[in-house]
């Protein structure tokens, strides 16, 4: 399928799959077991210039946007969307910065970001607030030039690792969700600590852990965009980045398409190759067109993002959705093509299985995300009528 | 600094497969690659620029095409890169190709280090970097698989033997070929790569470098390929399976019903 990409995009695209071929696959199977983050991977996407794809080129980056980043997702998870997930992550906390960072903000914090010399990371949830985002109740009090932060966030991807933090808190609590900011946090800040780091089902790769605050203060230079406006950031950011979770649940699918096709081709049984089977062959197509359209959709929300299109959130939230519920639908059904060696972990596609569920869980559910689109249709609906 | 680094583009070996019947490379839909040790040589010179300071200079003796080769190691960090490309050159044996690239080196302002890979993997002879030395009348070390400093215009290299290593010093300027073990070639970056696709690679023919024709390509080359064949399997040869007391006897009875005597043994 042509998707029009240009030569630096295809030259961005096949350096990630290098990596990802080079790097990242080698290492993927040892590192989902012991959970260590992958430093090594985030030197050489550095190196690489991957860090740099989605940055403005005043800010040391190349000047794409999500497209890109997105390109690069794709490819990483292919091999591993654990590992590939220190680099969507770090997207996800700069986002914020590119979009309401001041210049001071920006030139402090993205050609560093850009270089890949640090990572970022996006704190909005809390044990209280998940889906339900408005309900947070860590505080940011405001004291003369700074802010005073009080609040445990959870569940942060990048937590402990990432240098840079976007921090939704409440500047105003009795105004709610509408006294809401994000406020820039560096890892060294006395009065921020970090809790342990989670065991989890998969992105094992990858570190999440809890962000808590205690008097921790910060001066009101480091506040993005307005006071009031942390909840807008905050939803803002999410509408660019979810295409990032969809490439991410993209990358994964077709990495398990990839050994499907390979292994039905291999393993013999009743004298032949089982990709002889009609109902393999069913499989592994249904598989194949769920991922292209997941493609399709993906790539369009991400560049009707770059195009500076107005209302990106209903096609955003389509293609999480889209894109998430495909790669758990394929990676159980490679599991399935695999059969019992599918099952064992010294074969990928078990990891891939684990490490799908999530695209559906984060950065908004998927029930979320459905309410999200069909707001949207309503509304405009009512919009047309009057 | 000035490093240069000489490199070779080659037949991708990995897939590459011989036709039975002609004993030759079947070159169709073969990808052209930078020979794999020479990329060792591209990082290593980009580390010790990295290092020194300086600039890093790529250049190889080849067909048109192998401009590639020069544009991917300018991907991998190299400041520019010099074709040395002519009809002149067609048919170079090892002596000749040596000659031509010292006198490209020298055309261009000489080197303080010259980088190779131990050997092409096409051609298998390690001869080009010695080569490359006696033609310019510097010193080289082959098989280095560490740099450990250069004081004072003075380098110290370890240079990998069959056990151990040998530490040697040497006296700037230099060829020095390098081994695998001398680093972790690093990936090619964006930044590198869009410079690459951007990069003028100037070509220089044999009357740009003032080389001597008659010691270029086919008239400087002594060397003859008469044929090439896939050599013989070795045949005979017996193994002795079992207990080594019963092996080691029966082996020495044969030996010696052969005619063969071993000192010390009875
Ligand atoms: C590994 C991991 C990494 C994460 N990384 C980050 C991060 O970097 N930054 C960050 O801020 N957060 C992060 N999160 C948090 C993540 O975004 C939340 O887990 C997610 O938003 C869901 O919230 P919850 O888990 O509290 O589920 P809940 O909100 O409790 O939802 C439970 C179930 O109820 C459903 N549900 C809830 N409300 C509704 C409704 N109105 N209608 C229908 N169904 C509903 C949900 O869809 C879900 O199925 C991470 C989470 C995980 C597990």
């Amino acid at each position: 399928m042509n998707y029009f990409l240009t030569d630096d995009q295809k030259m961005i695209k096949d350096l990630a799959a290098q990596i990802a071929r080079e790097k990242i696959a080698p290492i993927a199977a040892e590192l989902d077991e012991s959970g260590e983050f992958p430093w090594d991977v985030v030197k050489t996407l550095a190196q690489s210039d991957l860090f740099r794809v989605f940055v403005p080129s005043e800010y040391g980056g190349l000047g794409g946007g999500m497209f890109e980043m997105c390109l690069v997702v794709e490819e990483l998870s292919r091999a591993c969307s654990g590992i590939a997930l220190a680099y969507a992550a770090s997207g996800l906390g700069t986002i914020p910065i590119i979009l309401f960072g001041n210049e001071e903000q920006k030139k402090k914090y993205l050609p560093r970001l850009a270089a890949g010399e640090i990572l970022a990371a996006f704190g909005l949830t809390e044990s209280g607030a998940g889906s339900d985002a408005a309900a947070i109740k860590t505080t940011a009090k405001p004291d003369g030039d700074s802010y005073v932060i009080n609040g445990t966030k959870q569940w942060i991807t990048n937590g402990g690792e990432a240098s840079i933090y976007t921090v939704v808190a409440l500047t105003d609590p009795v105004r709610g969700v509408r006294g809401s900011s994000t406020i820039l946090v560096d890892k060294d800040h006395p009065g921020f600590t970090f809790g342990k780091k989670e065991n989890k089902m998969g992105i094992r790769a990858s570190a999440t852990r809890e962000l808590v605050f205690q008097d921790c203060r910060v001066p009101k230079t480091n506040l993005l965009a307005k006071e009031g406006m942390g909840f807008l950031v905050a939803m803002k950011t999410l509408d660019q980045s979810r295409p990032g979770v969809a490439s991410q649940a993209l990358g994964i699918a077709q990495g398990a398409l990839d050994q499907a096709i390979r292994y039905s081709r291999e393993r013999h049984q009743f004298g032949k190759p089982i990709s002889a089977f009609q109902g393999i062959q069913f499989m592994l197509a249904d598989m194949a067109t769920q991922v292209e359209a997941a493609r399709a959709l993906t790539y369009a929300a991400a560049r009707s993002i770059d195009a500076g299109e107005k209302d990106v959130s209903r096609l955003s939230a389509m293609a999480k959705v889209f894109a998430s519920d495909t790669a758990m639908r394929v990676t159980t059904d490679a599991v399935q093509v695999l059969g019992g060696y599918g099952y064992m972990k010294e074969y990928p596609v078990e990891k891939m299985m684990r490490d799908a569920k999530i695209t559906q869980i984060y950065e908004g559910t998927n029930q979320i995300q459905r309410e999200v689109i069909a707001l949207g249709l309503i509304k405009e609906s009512v919009r047309n009528q009057k | 600094m000035k490093i240069f680094v000489c490199i070779k583009q080659v037949p991708d070996t990995t897939n590459v497969r011989i036709n039975p019947e002609t004993n030759t490379l079947v070159r169709e839909g073969v990808q052209s690659i930078i020979n794999p040790f020479d990329v060792y040589a591209i990082e290593e010179g980009v580390r010790l620029k990295e290092k020194h300071g300086g600039t890093v200079t790529v250049i190889t003796m080849g067909p048109p095409q192998a401009a590639e080769a020069l544009r991917e190691a300018i991907g991998l960090g190299a400041d520019n890169a010099y074709l040395v490309s002519d009809r002149a050159f067609a048919g170079a044996d090892t002596l000749a190709t040596a000659f031509a690239l010292a006198c490209a080196i020298r055309h261009l302002g000489g080197a303080d280090i010259i980088l190779m890979g131990r050997q092409a993997i096409d051609g298998d002879t390690g001869q080009v970097g010695p080569g490359v030395a006696e033609n310019l009348d510097i010193s080289h070390v082959t098989d280095i698989r560490k740099i450990e400093e250069i004081v004072d215009g003075r380098i110290v290299v370890e240079r990998l033997l069959e056990e151990g290593y040998a530490r040697i010093a040497a006296r700037l300027p230099v060829v020095l070929t390098v081994v695998k073990e001398i680093n972790t070639p690093r990936m090619p970056s964006l930044k590198g790569k869009l410079a690459a696709k951007k990069a003028e690679i100037p070509v220089l023919k044999a009357s740009d470098i003032g080389a001597d024709v008659e010691r270029l390509g086919l008239n400087g080359s002594p060397t003859q390929v008469m044929k090439i064949f896939t050599p013989p399997k070795p045949g005979g040869g017996r193994k002795f399976t079992g207990e080594p007391a019963d092996t080691v006897s029966a082996l020495l009875s044969e030996l010696t019903a052969a005619g063969i005597t071993i000192k010390g043994a009875h």
